[in-house]
């Protein structure tokens, strides 16, 4: 019996530890029920003190986008907070500049619900919505790539413009986060999403997305995204991607060419080599049908064993240069690839005599 | 060691006996949050809340519970169970009343719980028999020692960021060198007063 006093003493000891941590907990964490007023008065949510801003408001089917699911790392969540969130902590300053944080821009995921909060939320993200929806199929688009698309159960309509970007709900070992992806299904087909999704080793999001199987329920969110098309028929749209930049582009690419059969449209798209080309056919398709679009796939690496050819090769800002016209023409220009790219075609396309207002880019 | 005035133990652990620069405790967190000021003296703050108090209740335990019990191998475990939930009750209290400074220690708090400082202090209090409010006197002094050297070569370090220092000495080790040359100035003091 000797043998179990210690024990005893030892688990006594634990427990009453246990006990006066509890205590403890209910008496410093506990901060009763917060007001949330939303613009204004707009909405005034109540919810449970003690959690993050972030939490509170998607709690509220509020989505704010989040790409790194709260842990402050992406910069993401910034919203503004007129009252109550204390003052600004070391963890935000890496993503706000100093008039942002004079005019009181906070990360949503690092502010805590202490006391009644005011904060000004963009109506546009107030419209965001939770979808359910199911894997209606899964292609496989290159070595990397694959291409998703989602029949939305409820809500059963997205109502979305080319350009804007849903959140995915990916589970992970700390619980379920959000992982950015721009809709590459075209915004006339409204019940549903489809994304093309490069695999990232290791990446939480992507690993998810190439996982999936036809039926497999999903969870995502949105529309994200301040995008918007000039609607003016005459400007010209010119859409320059490369790498996994490609979804946003389809989408910008095939919502204009049906709300507008004739109007003049490019397609710039760089690759390594031939096993990296993808969606081709489906643009040439496109080209078909209205004669003012016009696509040009050029390989950066080109090698004459991969395979047969007959696009351009090169760097894609050199196809760039090659083929659009300099002066003062009406256009618009979106971009989306990796920031070496970015720099080299925006700096052909100031040279051309682009407006720095009308080229739009997503580096990633 | 009934005789000695709690007074006199304090001054002995803030100077002579410097739990830090004396018996070379604590120095993992001391390393890496003596960089600044600001975050070095937070942390102090926190290391001389958590020594006074664990002290205090390691006595109780240890005196009431253990000895009576025959228990005392037991001490150990339990002072660091002991030491490793009061750092939570802290995190709890720092989080609640001061979010600038829970944001600026960041993982350094929960760091104390493996702070050696803090259990050598309770294990000192045990080795050199002191009474209850000996305990305490040490236990705050030992907190306070902790803090006025980490204070002090974070200013060293602070200051240091402009002076050239030899590429291989750059970052910990340099900071070792002038940790070393601080004990010996701390030495100075050795006669002052006298604890074990």
């Amino acid at each position: 019996m000797i043998f179990f006093l210690p024990i005893l003493v030892f688990a006594g000891i634990l427990v009453a530890l246990a006990v006066a941590l509890t205590v403890a907990e209910r008496l410093l964490v506990n901060y009763g029920i917060c007001k949330i007023d939303i613009n204004a008065g707009d909405r005034v949510l109540e919810v449970e003190g003690g959690q993050t801003l972030l939490s509170a408001l998607i709690e509220s089917k509020i989505f704010i986008p989040s790409g790194c699911g709260g842990r402050g790392s992406c910069g993401y969540c910034t919203i503004n907070v007129v009252s109550g969130g204390g003052a600004v902590l070391p963890t935000e300053m890496p993503f706000l500049t100093r008039s942002q944080v004079r005019s009181g821009v906070r990360l949503a995921c690092q502010v805590k619900v202490r006391e009644d909060l005011e904060v000004r939320i963009p109506e546009e993200l107030l419209n965001v919505q939770l979808f359910t929806a199911t894997v209606e199929s899964v292609r496989t688009l290159t070595h990397d790539m694959v291409e998703t698309r989602f029949t939305l159960g409820e809500p059963a309509e997205i109502e979305q413009r080319p350009g804007q970007y849903v959140q995915l709900q990916a589970p992970s070992p700390e619980g379920p986060v959000f992982r950015a992806y721009s809709i590459s299904s075209p915004a006339y087909e409204t019940g549903i999403v489809e994304l093309v999704v490069r695999l990232v080793p290791r990446g939480i999001g992507s690993t998810y997305a190439h996982g999936l199987k036809e039926g497999d329920p999903i969870v995502l969110t949105g529309p994200y995204g301040e995008f918007r098309l000039s609607e003016d028929p005459d400007a010209e749209i010119v859409c320059i991607g490369g790498g996994s930049g490609m979804a946003p582009l389809k989408n910008i690419l095939f919502s204009v060419c049906e709300r507008w059969p004739n109007r003049k449209c490019w397609l710039f798209f760089g690759c390594r080599s031939t096993r990296d080309v993808f969606y081709l056919d489906e643009f040439r398709e496109l080209a078909k049908k209205n004669p003012n679009f016009r696509v040009i796939y050029a390989l950066s690496d080109h090698d004459s064993r991969d395979g047969e050819w007959d696009g351009e090769t090169g760097f894609i800002h050199v196809s760039v240069d090659k083929h659009l016209e300099a002066g003062d023409v009406k256009r618009q220009a979106f971009l989306c690839g990796p920031p070496p790219m970015i720099e080299a075609v925006m700096k052909v396309l100031e040279e051309k005599g682009f407006e720095e207002g009308d080229i739009f880019y997503d580096k990633f | 060691m009934g005789e000695v005035s709690p007074l006199v133990i304090l001054v002995a652990a803030v100077f002579t006996n410097n739990i830090l620069l004396a018996n070379f405790l604590g120095m993992c967190s001391f390393l890496a949050v003596s960089k600044r000021i600001d975050t070095a003296a937070g942390l102090g703050a926190a290391v001389i809340f958590v020594t006074t108090f664990t002290t205090a209740i390691n006595y109780g335990i240890y005196h009431h519970v253990l000895v009576p019990m025959g228990l005392t191998f037991l001490s150990y475990i339990i002072f660091i169970t002991v030491i490793a939930a009061f750092v939570q009750f802290v995190e709890m209290f720092v989080e609640r009343f001061s979010p600038v400074l829970y944001h600026a220690l960041g993982i350094f708090l929960p760091l104390i719980t493996v702070n050696c400082a803090i259990l050598g202090v309770s294990l000192f209090m045990i080795i050199r028999n002191y009474t209850f409010m000996q305990s305490i006197a040490f236990g705050f002094g030992g907190g306070v020692g902790w803090t006025l050297a980490i204070i002090l070569i974070a200013g060293l370090r602070q200051k240091m960021r402009y002076s050239i220092v030899p590429v291989p000495f750059k970052g910990v080790a340099i900071a070792m060198v002038i940790t070393g040359v601080m004990a010996m100035a701390f030495m100075g003091f050795a006669g002052m007063v006298t604890i074990q």
